[in-house]
């Protein structure tokens, strides 16, 4: 996304200095305009729009478009692609209608994204802002909530695995110890994408504080004090002024939360590999196209179908921030 | 010992991919050197010709010479092999590193081996086939090994199979046709399927072996009522419950049904496929609550420790014994067949036995140099001497080959190699019997785990979804 816009900004300031300059005098002047441009600064500026194009075209725009293409057929990545593995719609209509395991999954995204927007995210913003207040061991409960963003969602995965186990850590404090007394709580399809959010959110809420906390240190003093002293109380002056003043810093949460909902994967694939109960688009993907299934058409279309899902927030995110900017 | 004597001409292994130049011009290096190699290998069939078998040298060559002379003078001079491993664990690791040098030590080939965890080898086997393969690489038989072959990955060995079929039965031999009709693999090893038991436990509450459907739902009440969950049962994994369907797959419809079935010439919506969901369901209560949680060693350990009373798994749960670091453990473990059903199939006494081969991949970089290499490794893996190697490593695999040495097999394993010799008709399992894309972990796996958590659920809607999704899978070539 960054590739265009940025492509799209450079020449356009040259462009409206020569044809400004050809209205003045069109032969000669537009020579010497020219001739401020080197031809090594020409190459130069040529590397500096071209690189980042071709990256930006090679690593996000030709992946994304073969996905698209490939969604609509059946290939296996191993033969060559031939008009015969054109299947049309097919694996969208066997998605949307006969695939049992693609519902569940849009709606354990949905579902994660809720609880990382509604509960996660403001619970990591209120630790950051209780930890802002400079209270006594505020380091240490920083390390505290930030120790568990430093690992690895693989080992955020076994550490929660172990907790939850019928024999683990949760059922021994509450009681049962016995197999047919526990609460299975990673077995029941019902209850285990509920302990699996606990996990992702224990782990989200560290990142949120993080990075909320230092967008709190850089609000300017002055304006609380100034609140304070007009008679607003604290919590008139984080929501009126501490949050309005932090809106670079919101953007940035909320494109994260967004982001780690939607690519949501390791804790549900190191604990069953996203089956009874804990399908994720993400974990449909894998498991259909990079694993021995090797259904690479199909999983494709999956991916489509995330990548739109996606389009949806981003979309709208940009929209009204450009918008913002520009207005 | 016998694998010296490559049959092979200098034009082999070209006619295996005649289309790849490179591989033609590697293949003429390959002669070249063979050339040069020659005339000391027919200097010498004394000791110390422990030459290299991929020197493309006359099918003639005396095949006794082998390991008499002296192996450590060639070393280095004789050819390498690449292997791909899928013997991740550590047992099986150090079994295979044994059975590498005495390999060399044998042949004075170079071996290389790269091991990768069983279960990404698996997943990743298609476009590792597909890709930058090593020579020689374990696998499975039936089904899948046909799947590949198929595809053209895999490197007929019906040289090497004409060599050393005498040291295999019938069951083993038809494991490894493809649909061609050619060889593709060496079988080494397998495990079978059985009810395992705590003979102490048993012995203890007096209990009896369950000969039939009705006596087993007995004992399974009566263990209920002695505070033991009567079958061990740990799926999070989604294969282990393919074992139950099967076995009764087997036992109900037969050995033909079931093959068909997996092949896709049955339907899913199959009224004999309900009365398999029906009678599991009779039995599903007894099964450990948890078991969507645990793995198969989670379950299997709760057999260790006395807590269940039966498990329907390979095999290889006498690796949980084992770790116990108890031999009394191991000794108190025992199995028994899964008991009658009460149809014509009984007779049959068909079980899973899951057969794991090596064969050659076709795709190899090295394999105008390796071909003759690899085919050596294939006919040394076919000895008993080398399985019983990998054998004393990781007893949950029992050799295939008829010479392997007995003596030292537990009663345990001896009892394994009985009831697969009693059976008449033997089934890889039904993630190797099945296409993959049909068997994964939003396939199969979870199908089968959608039924456990409501065995009495509408199923022939549950059977619908099966077979949609089987319908919806792109044709195989």
């Amino acid at each position: 996304m960054l590739g265009p816009t940025s492509e799209g900004d450079i020449p356009a300031p040259l462009e409206v200095e020569a044809s400004g300059a050809a209205v003045v005098s069109r032969k000669s002047r537009s020579k010497s305009r020219y001739s401020i441009l080197t031809r090594r600064d020409k190459t130069v500026m040529a590397l500096m729009v071209g690189i980042p194009t071709f990256l930006c075209v090679a690593l996000i725009w030709l992946p994304t478009i073969a996905s698209i293409g490939l969604s609509f057929t059946n290939w296996r990545g191993v033969t060559p692609l031939t008009d015969q593995n054109i299947v049309g719609l097919k694996n969208y209509v066997t998605l949307f209608t006969t695939y049992p395991f693609f519902w569940p999954a849009v709606i354990h995204n949905i579902l994660w994204l809720v609880v990382f927007v509604f509960i996660a995210t403001p619970i990591g913003i209120f630790i950051a802002v209780l930890l802002d207040r400079e209270m006594r061991g505020t380091r240490l409960y920083q390390s505290v909530f930030f120790v568990p963003v430093v690992l690895s969602l693989a080992i955020v995965g076994f550490i929660w695995e172990q907790i939850y186990t019928s024999q683990g850590f949760l059922n021994s404090v509450l009681g049962h110890t016995s197999s047919s007394t526990a609460i299975d709580f990673l077995g029941n399809a019902n209850l285990n994408i509920w302990a699996v959010l606990v996990a992702a959110s224990w782990r989200h809420v560290g990142y949120v504080m993080v990075l909320y906390l230092a967008g709190l240190k850089s609000v300017d003093p002055t304006l609380r004090e100034a609140a304070s002293i007009d008679g607003a109380n604290a919590r008139q002056i984080f929501f009126r002024v501490v949050f309005p003043v932090m809106r670079p810093i919101n953007i940035v949460v909320i494109v994260i939360t967004v982001i780690e909902s939607l690519r949501a994967f390791d804790i549900a694939y190191i604990i069953n590999r996203g089956k009874n109960g804990l399908e994720l688009l993400s974990i449909l993907i894998t498991n259909n196209s990079i694993s021995e299934a090797n259904l690479l058409g199909f999983g494709s279309a999956i991916a489509v179908v995330l990548l739109l899902v996606s389009l949806v927030p981003i979309v709208t995110f940009l929209v009204r921030t450009m918008g913002r900017e520009t207005a | 010992m016998a694998n010296r004597d490559a049959p092979s001409s200098p034009t082999l292994p070209s006619p295996v991919n005649p289309v790849m130049t490179r591989r033609r011009v590697l293949a003429g290096i390959a002669g070249v050197a063979g050339l040069a190699a020659t005339p000391s290998l027919l200097a010498a069939c004394g000791p110390g010709a422990s030459t290299t078998p991929s020197a493309p040298a006359s099918g003639a060559a005396p095949s006794a010479a082998g390991a008499a002379g002296s192996p450590g003078a060639s070393l280095g001079a004789v050819g390498t092999l690449t292997v791909g491993s899928n013997h991740s664990d550590p047992g099986e690791k150090t079994g295979m590193e044994k059975i590498n040098a005495a390999f060399t030590a044998a042949t004075g080939i170079t071996v290389k081996m790269n091991t990768v965890d069983h279960g990404t080898f698996q997943d990743t086997l298609q476009n590792y086939l597909g890709g930058i393969p090593d020579t020689a690489y374990t696998w499975f038989s039936g089904f899948r090994m046909k799947f590949f072959a198929d595809q053209q990955l895999n490197v007929a060995v019906d040289d090497v199979w004409s060599k050393v079929k005498g040291n295999y039965t019938e069951g083993f031999a038809n494991s490894v046709v493809g649909n061609d009709g050619k060889v593709y693999g060496v079988p080494v090893d397998y495990y079978p399927w059985a009810v395992f038991y705590r003979k102490s436990v048993f012995s203890d509450k007096g209990y009896t072996i369950p000969a039939t459907w009705a006596d087993l739902k007995t004992l399974c009440t009566k263990m209920q009522t002695d505070g033991l969950t009567p079958i061990a049962f740990g799926d999070k994994d989604g294969w282990p419950a393919m074992g139950t369907f099967d076995i009764l797959n087997l036992r109900l419809n037969g050995y033909d049904f079931h093959v068909n079935l997996m092949a896709g010439k049955e339907k899913w919506t199959d009224p004999k496929v309900t009365t398999v969901f029906q009678k599991w369901a009779e039995i599903v209560p007894f099964h450990a609550k948890d078991y969507a949680g645990l793995t198969w060693q989670n379950a299997a350990d709760t057999l260790v420790q006395k807590k269940s009373g039966m498990y329907l798994l390979g095999l290889f749960v006498s690796s949980q014994f084992a770790a116990t670091n108890n031999q009394a453990d191991l000794d108190d473990l025992d199995f028994f067949p899964f008991p009658a059903l009460g149809t014509q199939y009984d007779a049959e006494g068909a079980l899973d036995a899951p057969i794991d081969t090596w064969e050659i991949a076709a795709k190899s970089p090295n394999l105008s140099t390796e071909t003759d290499t690899a085919k050596a490794y294939l006919e040394f893996w076919a000895k008993g001497s080398t399985q019983v190697i990998m054998f004393q490593n990781q007893p949950g695999l029992i050799p295939t080959a008829k010479d392997a040495d007995t003596s030292s097999y537990t009663p345990l394993q001896k009892k394994a190699v009985e009831i697969v010799s009693k059976a008449t008709r033997i089934t890889q399992f039904l993630d190797r019997d099945t296409r993959s894309d049909f068997a994964g972990a939003n396939g199969m796996q979870s199908f089968l785990q959608k039924f456990l958590a409501n065995p009495t659920q509408d199923l022939a809607a549950y059977q619908k979804t099966i077979q949609d999704f089987w319908d919806s899978l792109p044709p195989l070539s």
